[in-house]
């Protein structure tokens, strides 16, 4: 008689153990998914009603009229140019001393408790709740859009940088420190070659990041495009509005596009 | 020119590193550490240039107690240790003579430093080292674009340019093939015989610190457990040392190459002139 080895069955084991929690989690969820469902409360009739209204509204956008609001439109451009490149700029000379200071491998412990909150206060409001706040602060135009995004670029640029520099590779670094370097000299020889590339691509991305927002910023009396935007929207003149858009789009595509090639060559 | 009296490191996680270590090494001498991961080699040398702080004893570099310096006497006195690293530890993106001249960051002030104008003897210094190792024509490459003995090549130099007392080498082979490890230990101990440097060379392969030490440490656990020549390593120490093992192949294989060393040594003298190009 010769005995057949008992075959070992495999399955993956699942990640939650107990059977009742996870079968518990998917049943929750779909009730919870279908109650969310059913509180939202779609009129049918209205929307039908008002699709003709709609359509008459879209149509207005056409076609686009870059030519009669044109000086207001140039002004607003470049207005939110400035915008963009300055607040970028000064946001990210503010961000590094935070980043650095927030980076747990370079920093002391208090001066990293205060950083990271800096970064997560900046990072907290959005950039229009920020520029609402800076109109109140500020007046309106240009000014309070300006630190707005100043504000915001040091949040995100901040944060990115001292997550960079925590996890870069430790052992060059140790080994500049080894020479008898100063600090600061040591920051340029380990530190800054390290983080560089990423840190300008990502400078590239924030400015891009900038123009968009300089666009919703202006909505709410910051200034720039965003102010033509809804100047044009106020007097129901839908076909600058519209020439206005197609410009924006025109302008965030070719900056998507540059910083992409910039990013890649960078790296 | 460095003495070590009982030095001894606690980590914060309670682990006893070092358990009072009393080590001396004369000016020129070339000094193997060997034991096995974890024995606490590479906490040793770092305590002598304070990467890693000691709990308690003390270190001498020449007259200088180095364990209680301000941050910059600390400074200074590492200008006078040079340290070579297992993964050779180059700012990948720096240049090769960015690399080089780094090993002077502790001479020059900060502003000469980041606009890299160094001084024209560091710049003659460090042509000069390159030329040794056989790389001056490397110059201006990325340091990330050379190989692993190249770049161990570059790491020497910046270690070198310091013009330390005292050379600090941190397992200089583990990451080479093993001809490469022999041309890369031969180079270092020819370095230091030139320079009259003395040296700690943490190394995990007793065949290579036989061949190219005269002076063989063995740590086990944080203790010295032999100190001596490496003909006196026999399989009792070892076993001391390592634990448990059949080391009587290693002895034999070491003797073996000791004959064999005029054959490497020629060899090794083909390998640089092949290096280096003709100018």
């Amino acid at each position: 008689m010769t005995k057949t080895p008992a075959i070992r069955r495999w399955k993956r084991p699942p990640f939650i153990t107990n059977p009742t929690l996870r079968w518990g989690l998917w049943v929750g969820a779909a009730i919870y998914l279908a109650v969310a469902f059913g509180t939202m409360e779609i009129d049918w009739s209205r929307v039908f009603e008002g699709a003709t209204r709609g359509q008459r509204f879209i149509a207005s956008f056409f076609p686009p009229d870059f030519s009669s609001r044109w000086d207001s439109i140039q002004d607003g451009i470049l207005e939110s140019m400035w915008m963009t490149i300055t607040s970028t700029v000064i946001g990210i000379i503010l961000s590094v001393p935070v980043g650095l200071g927030a980076a747990r491998n370079l920093s002391w412990r208090p001066v990293y408790l205060f950083c990271r909150g800096v970064l997560a206060v900046s990072r907290t409001f959005p950039e229009i709740i920020l520029a609402i706040f800076f109109v109140k602060l500020f007046g309106f135009g240009p000014f309070a859009g300006f630190l707005a995004l100043s504000v915001g670029t040091i949040g995100f640029y901040g944060k990115l940088l001292a997550e960079d520099i925590e996890s870069m590779d430790p052992v060059p670094a140790e080994a500049i420190k080894s020479v008898g370097a100063g600090w600061l000299q040591w920051l340029n020889y380990s530190v800054q070659p390290q983080v560089m590339p990423r840190m300008i691509g990502l400078g590239i991305y924030r400015l891009d990041i900038n123009f968009r927002e300089s666009a919703v910023v202006g909505i709410v009396g910051g200034g720039g495009i965003g102010a033509t935007l809804l100047t044009s929207f106020d007097r129901y003149e839908f076909d600058s509005a519209a020439a206005i858009l197609l410009i924006i789009i025109a302008i965030v595509m070719a900056l998507e596009y540059t910083s992409g090639y910039i990013r890649e060559w960078v790296q | 020119m460095l003495r070590i009296e009982n030095l001894e490191k606690r980590y914060q996680t309670g682990d006893l590193a070092l358990k009072g270590v009393d080590l001396e090494v004369p000016k020129g001498q070339v000094m193997a550490l060997i034991g096995p991961s974890g024995a606490g080699k590479s906490t040793l040398i770092r305590c002598v240039n304070r990467l890693v702080q000691p709990t308690s004893g003390k270190v001498y570099l020449g007259d200088l107690e180095l364990t209680h310096l301000g941050s910059r006497e600390l400074r200074r006195a590492r200008t006078r240790m040079g340290m070579i690293f297992q993964e050779y530890a180059l700012v990948e993106r720096l240049s090769v003579m960015e690399n080089v001249l780094s090993g002077r960051l502790g001479y020059v002030g900060f502003w000469r430093s980041y606009f890299r104008k160094f001084p024209q003897a560091d710049i003659d210094e460090a042509f000069n080292l390159l030329e040794r190792v056989g790389l001056d024509h490397m110059a201006d490459k990325r340091a990330d674009e050379l190989s692993g003995g190249q770049r161990q090549r570059v790491g020497i130099c910046r270690a070198l340019i310091q013009n330390p007392d005292l050379l600090l080498v941190d397992e200089p082979t583990a990451s080479l093939d093993p001809k490469t490890s022999r041309q890369i230990m031969r180079l270092i101990c020819e370095l230091c015989d030139e320079r009259q440097l003395a040296a700690i060379i943490n190394i995990h392969d007793v065949l290579l610190a036989q061949m190219f030490s005269r002076r063989i440490v063995g740590l086990q656990l944080g203790s010295i457990v032999y100190d001596g020549p490496p003909e006196k390593l026999n399989p009792q120490v070892l076993t001391q040392i390592y634990g448990e093992e059949d080391w009587e192949a290693t002895i034999e294989a070491s003797k073996d190459v000791e004959d064999e060393e005029d054959v490497l040594e020629a060899a090794a003298a083909l390998q640089v002139t092949r290096v280096n190009p003709p100018s």
